[in-house]
């Protein structure tokens, strides 16, 4: 299931970024995003090692070892709420379940549509909107299940009208 | 060890309040060694990188706020060091419940039992209970391939495995892999070894504490074919396991236990008990004319040796593009089992199909290799088992034999007549020593008379000679360990290298430092079980391979001539690039 | 008088943030200038006499550590920046590097300038990816205007600044791990000796520092360092980013000179505002998770170095989590110890196992299973935690327990016998785990 990314893509990431060993992280970051699975395939984490002579075990490292990292498939959309302390005491449980009841799914599950996948992250450094939430690179704070409904309206393409 | 070229300085530390003077440099861990106290450790291995991780051999040093790993600190002059304090013990005691938590509790079922170095840990510390809950991991065991077992819910995460797999044979098959309580060692994506690039050298067994990787234990088949009538059972010994085996009864590294383990086959019920050296000789009569043909002929040079079963997966993974360098001569293990399954045979009046073949190896890697489909070139598996010097051991202890009581016995001829020439295979460099005794005769007409090429032996990486056989200067190097090996596989591929053979050993120091061998294996004991190699050679009145009157019998019997046409049917392979 | 002092924090929101232009208009690169014309040493010197505290978390004076790369004779020699801020509760580094990153450079080529380094790597953590294509506009604007890149200013001093992302590990806030994982490699700290200053990255003599204290060194060879020692305390000069989250009214970061006091930071208008809802304060955390949590006596400790050390608190990353009494302690550190358990590299054992295991006794409070055997288990693991760890992040793992255990025993005590003062433990409701 490496799904709709092509060698030639990945092979254009890496040149994009050089060769050089510590560019590792910075490509397989992007190969993940690339992947439209939020994942790292097998078969290009090889490719990685063979480009940059690395062994495989050396990357297989790297993706186990860093959070935002998977090597299995996740959703388009990667929801991650914050668990820390600051967003904890700010009542996330309740963020938590606003999510978990507007997408059918618990935390840790992907949508059956593959669009969304519900996790927890440590902290991202939003604590002053907390409890936060983090989609992609965009954050979003202080959310009533009104906003999460049209947050994730917003990224399934469909719009909501307010009441 | 730090060393340095200069005469180091002297620092005095105080350690349990005795004054110790060690180079400065020295780690605290070895001062206090010095000084008679043994600081216990778990992740550290004496021929390793400090890790500091398992962080058991915490001290205390005075005006330190924070306790301070021994393996990896050097002394400060004048530093007053604690190793044995109530918050020490207290601290160790914490880390060994802490392990054991998340450790299974079988001990009595595990084979490290009684030669663990947590279990035996717990029990200098005398822990009698564990404060804290366990975990079950519950882990998959991996037992798919011949050679190598991980249990990975007895990994204590020491990463002595990874360095040995990474660094010294630079396989990278396994590496450290996730993190907090999920770290700990995996291949890429949780891969079987099969599937990886392992060549199955089995070092990573060799230097981990626990029972988290075994060999894949053989004795039960064997017992079994051992208690079938209907079989003919014989077995070959290695070189290497004869300076080895001694230590699994206690007795001293170095010991050469040669007689009392033949002894001791005997008692354990083979037929007949046989020698890998004859076979090593017969290597060197086929892999010398080799190298001389491809010199004559203009054939690919330089010329490797194929003797390494590690070593042979390691160049089909990895290099598969300069096999043609490779000996196509089979190991001496496969030779053996080749002859014993049509020579002996004939010889013997037994029918093949009720030959048993077990070899007793210093290696895993045999293992596999036995198990290779090119492997039966007598119509049958040329050799049926292979065990590990540890295998055998525990076969002995089992049968009850009290092997210090045993007198000492000799090989069964003709498949157990061999030279010192052979004995040498089991060191690094030995098979160009021996080849280079045969070839120089060959080459010359002329009999040499100083057969120690001292050059090419020890424990050094990689080793380069010249030899003059009689104006012909034939270029040689040696190297034992893959990434030692590697340096000289990139030479050859950047055309930088105008070796005619070179010899290459999997494993450290050779087959002497298997991955089959008794545990515990350090180089200062590679180096007792080099020096016991050379003193069997020593004493050996035939030291050159052509001299063995079972080979040249073997020759006019049966093979016919060198490099001919049964030789080529039996004793010599085909290899293959294999992907991973 | 205003307790809030914009001094590096000055540019932030008032400027466009990549822009040159704006910030030399606002008095950016005056000091790179300055420093151009001066000898090392007598940078070093500034930076010593300015008692500037490294900003990174452990308060390491940063002008000893400049003058120990100085006597390195190895070269070549690396500037890193960590900007791998990753303190739960901590936002600073993000304000600067978002608002004001041509300062963080600036100050990044000075020290270069010192250490007659070619080049410099800043490490961002992988969750600020929008942030690290807007920092290295920054760096192509600044090169495009001759302040970076070689020949800077005309001079012979040349400095390549180069952006390096992390991938989601907290554990690389501490150095060594940060400097595998510039290497492409899994962040897990790095033996120690040798240490960093003579092998560091690639092998090579490093200085790391942290974002803030960078983005020091341009204002104090700015405005001298007698100014700077002028404002803050005598041994803590200048100023502190302090983030403020929790319970408080006015959420967010500011700068305060050290010296204000914790009670300041927390109600003054200008700062926190006080609590943002009806409760009352119960205790606040600083310094991020690794830091100690502080009481009501303690408030009127001024927020400096020594003052806070004296009384058992730190500085840390500048986090003040404020927490009212609607926070259980045995909760809020079962939070605290999953977030250690889920960073931990996992290779020493006191950090892999203990932190574990600390979790579960925790857990056996908010059930009520814990009994008094449970303290001393409690007691074992917070000492071998904060002894015998590897790196930092397991030495201090178990920092806000042993604060919370002295300060709110009576709490801890009421969960042996059932009872959560706070109405959190208990309650039928499933509290739900982490991942």
């Amino acid at each position: 299931m490496s799904g709709e990314l092509k060698k030639e893509q990945v092979l254009k990431i890496i040149k994009s970024k050089g060769k050089e060993k510590e560019q590792l992280l910075a490509i397989l970051l992007e190969i993940q995003q690339a992947s439209g699975q939020n994942y790292v395939d097998k078969k290009w984490a090889r490719l990685v090692a063979d480009e940059l002579g690395l062994p495989l075990t050396k990357v297989y490292d790297a993706l186990t070892f860093y959070a935002m990292f998977s090597t299995e498939p996740r959703g388009k959309y990667i929801i991650e709420i914050c668990q820390s302390a600051p967003c904890h005491v700010m009542n996330k449980a309740a963020l938590v379940q606003m999510f978990e009841k507007q997408l059918g799914i618990k935390m840790g599950e992907t949508t059956p549509d593959g669009l969304f996948t519900l996790q927890y992250s440590a902290c991202f450094g939003a604590c002053d909107l907390a409890p936060a939430v983090k989609i992609g690179e965009k954050v979003y704070g202080k959310l009533t299940a009104q906003k999460v409904a049209e947050i994730i309206a917003n990224y399934r393409g469909v719009s909501v009208c307010p009441k | 060890m730090q060393k340095t070229g200069k005469a180091a300085k002297k620092v005095t530390v105080s350690i349990d309040g005795r004054p110790v003077t060690v180079p400065e440099g020295t780690t605290i861990l070895e001062a206090a060694r010095q000084a008679g106290v043994k600081i216990p450790t778990l992740c550290h291995h004496t021929d390793l990188k400090p890790r500091a991780t398992c962080r058991l051999c915490v001290v205390e040093v005075k005006g330190q706020r924070r306790f301070q790993t021994a393996c990896n600190t050097p002394v400060a002059d004048g530093s007053e060091i604690l190793t044995n304090s109530k918050a020490i013990r207290e601290a160790r005691k914490t880390i060994l419940e802490l392990l054991l938590a998340d450790h299974p509790q079988d001990c009595l079922k595990c084979v490290r039992n009684q030669n663990c170095e947590l279990q035996k840990l717990a029990n200098e510390y005398q822990i009698r209970e564990v404060a804290f809950e366990r975990s079950e991991k519950d882990l998959p065991l991996e037992n798919t391939n011949p050679s190598i077992v991980r249990d990975m819910n007895k990994c204590v995460k020491c990463g002595r495995c990874v360095e040995v797999c990474q660094e010294v044979q630079q396989v990278a098959a396994i590496n450290t892999a996730n993190r907090s309580v999920d770290f700990g060692v995996s291949t890429a994506y949780g891969e079987s070894l099969a599937d990886s690039p392992c060549v199955y050298c089995g070092q990573c067994i060799a230097v981990c504490p626990v029972g988290a990787l075994t060999e894949k234990d053989d004795t039960a088949r064997v017992w079994e074919a051992l208690d079938n009538p209907e079989l003919h059972v014989v077995v070959q010994t290695a070189p290497a396991v004869r300076v080895a085996l001694g230590e699994e009864f206690g007795w001293a590294p170095g010991t050469i236990s040669t007689g009392k383990m033949v002894a001791a086959l005997r008692r354990l019920g083979f037929a007949k008990v046989f020698d890998t050296n004859f076979t090593a000789d017969l290597t060197i009569i086929e892999e010398g004319n080799e190298l001389l043909q491809r010199i004559k002929e203009g054939g690919v040079l330089p010329m490797i040796t194929s003797c390494s079963p590690g070593w042979i997966n390691y160049i089909e993974k990895f290099y598969p593009e300069l096999l043609p360098h490779v000996s196509t001569c089979k190991s001496p293990q496969q030779m053996f089992g080749a002859l014993a399954k049509t020579y002996y045979p004939e010889k013997a009046g037994i029918p093949a199909e009720k030959i048993f073949v077990v070899s007793i190896m210093p290696c895993t890697a045999k293992k596999y290799e036995c198990t290779r489909p090119e492997m039966q070139s007598s119509g049958y598996q040329d050799v049926d088992v292979v065990l590990t010097t540890r295998e055998l051991a525990r076969m002995i202890k089992q049968a009850g034999i009290d092997v210090e009581a045993l007198s000492e016995e000799e090989y069964d001829a003709p498949l157990g007549i061999s030279t010192g020439a052979a004995v040498i295979f089991g060191a690094s460099g030995g098979v160009m020593e021996a080849a280079l005794r045969t070839v120089y005769e060959v080459v010359t007409g002329q009999e040499l008379k100083d057969v120690d090429f001292k050059e090419v032996r020890g424990l050094t990486g990689i080793k380069e000679a010249t030899v003059d056989l009689a104006g012909t200067k034939v270029k040689i190097a040696v190297a034992n360990g893959l990434a030692n090996a590697k340096v000289l596989l990139e030479k050859i591929k950047a055309g930088q290298c105008a070796y005619h053979f070179i010899e290459i050993m999997c494993c450290p120091g050779g087959c002497i430092g298997g991955g089959g061998q008794p545990l515990g294996t350090t180089v200062a004991i590679k180096e007792k079980r080099l020096e016991a190699t050379y003193d069997i050679d020593r004493g050996l009145k035939l030291r050159k391979s052509h001299e063995n009157p079972a080979v040249k019998t073997l020759y006019e019997e049966f093979l016919e001539k060198p490099l001919g046409h049964k030789s080529h049917e039996l004793l010599h392979t085909v290899y293959s690039k294999r992907k991973y | 008088m205003s307790k809030v002092m914009p001094l590096i924090s000055k540019n932030c929101g008032q400027i466009r943030p990549t822009s040159v232009e704006d910030y030399v208009k606002a008095g950016g690169y005056a000091a790179l200038k300055k420093a151009l014309g001066m000898k090392p040493l007598e940078i070093i010197e500034e930076i010593k006499k300015a008692r500037l505290m490294g900003r990174g978390g452990a308060g390491y004076p940063a002008g000893a550590k400049w003058q120990q790369m100085y006597e390195i004779e190895h070269t070549p020699k690396y500037i890193v920046c960590n900007a791998d801020e990753g303190e739960p509760g901590t936002f600073k580094d993000k304000l600067l590097l978002e608002q004001d990153p041509l300062k963080v450079i600036e100050g990044m080529t000075i020290a270069g300038y010192v250490f007659n380094s070619h080049d410099g790597y800043i490490y961002i953590r992988g969750e600020y990816a929008a942030i690290q294509k807007l920092f290295q506009e920054a760096i192509d604007n600044a090169v495009q205007a001759g302040y970076l890149g070689d020949n800077i200013l005309g001079s012979k001093y040349s400095f390549h600044l180069h952006v390096m992302t992390g991938a989601g590990a907290y554990v690389c806030g501490e150095n060594s791990a940060m400097l595998n994982s510039i290497e492409g490699k899994a962040g897990r700290p790095r033996v120690k000796p040798p240490h960093l200053a003579e092998v560091g990255l690639f092998q090579k003599p490093t200085l790391v520092n942290n974002v803030e204290s960078f983005a020091n060194v341009p204002v104090i060879l700015d405005i001298g360092a007698e100014k700077y020692l002028s404002i803050g305390t005598a041994e803590s000069g200048g100023t502190k980013l302090v983030c403020l989250s929790g319970h408080v009214a006015k959420p967010g970061v500011y700068e305060v000179p050290f010296g204000v006091t914790l009670r300041d930071i927390i109600f003054d208008e200008e700062i926190g505002g006080g609590m943002s809802g009806h409760r009352k304060l119960k205790f606040y955390h600083l310094g991020g998770q690794s830091g100690p949590c502080g009481f009501l006596p303690q408030l009127d400790t001024e927020y400096c170095y020594k003052a806070l050390r004296a009384n058992g608190l730190s500085v840390g990353s500048g986090a003040v989590v404020v927490l009212d009494e609607s926070v259980c302690v045995i909760d809020y550190l079962k939070c605290v110890t999953e977030f250690f358990i889920h960073e931990s590299c996992g290779k020493c054992t006191p950090c892999r196992e203990g932190n574990k295991q600390l979790y579960l006794i925790l857990d056996k409070f908010s059930q009520g299973t814990a009994t008094q055997d449970d303290y001393r288990q409690l007691e074992r693991l917070s000492n071998l935690l904060a002894k015998v760890s590897f790196c930092g992040l397991g030495q201090a793992a178990a920092t806000a327990l042993n604060t919370c255990l002295k300060n709110l025993r009576a709490e801890f005590d009421a969960h042996l016998s059932g009872q959560c003062p706070a109405g959190v433990c208990f309650t039928n409701q499933e509290t739900e785990s982490g991942e």
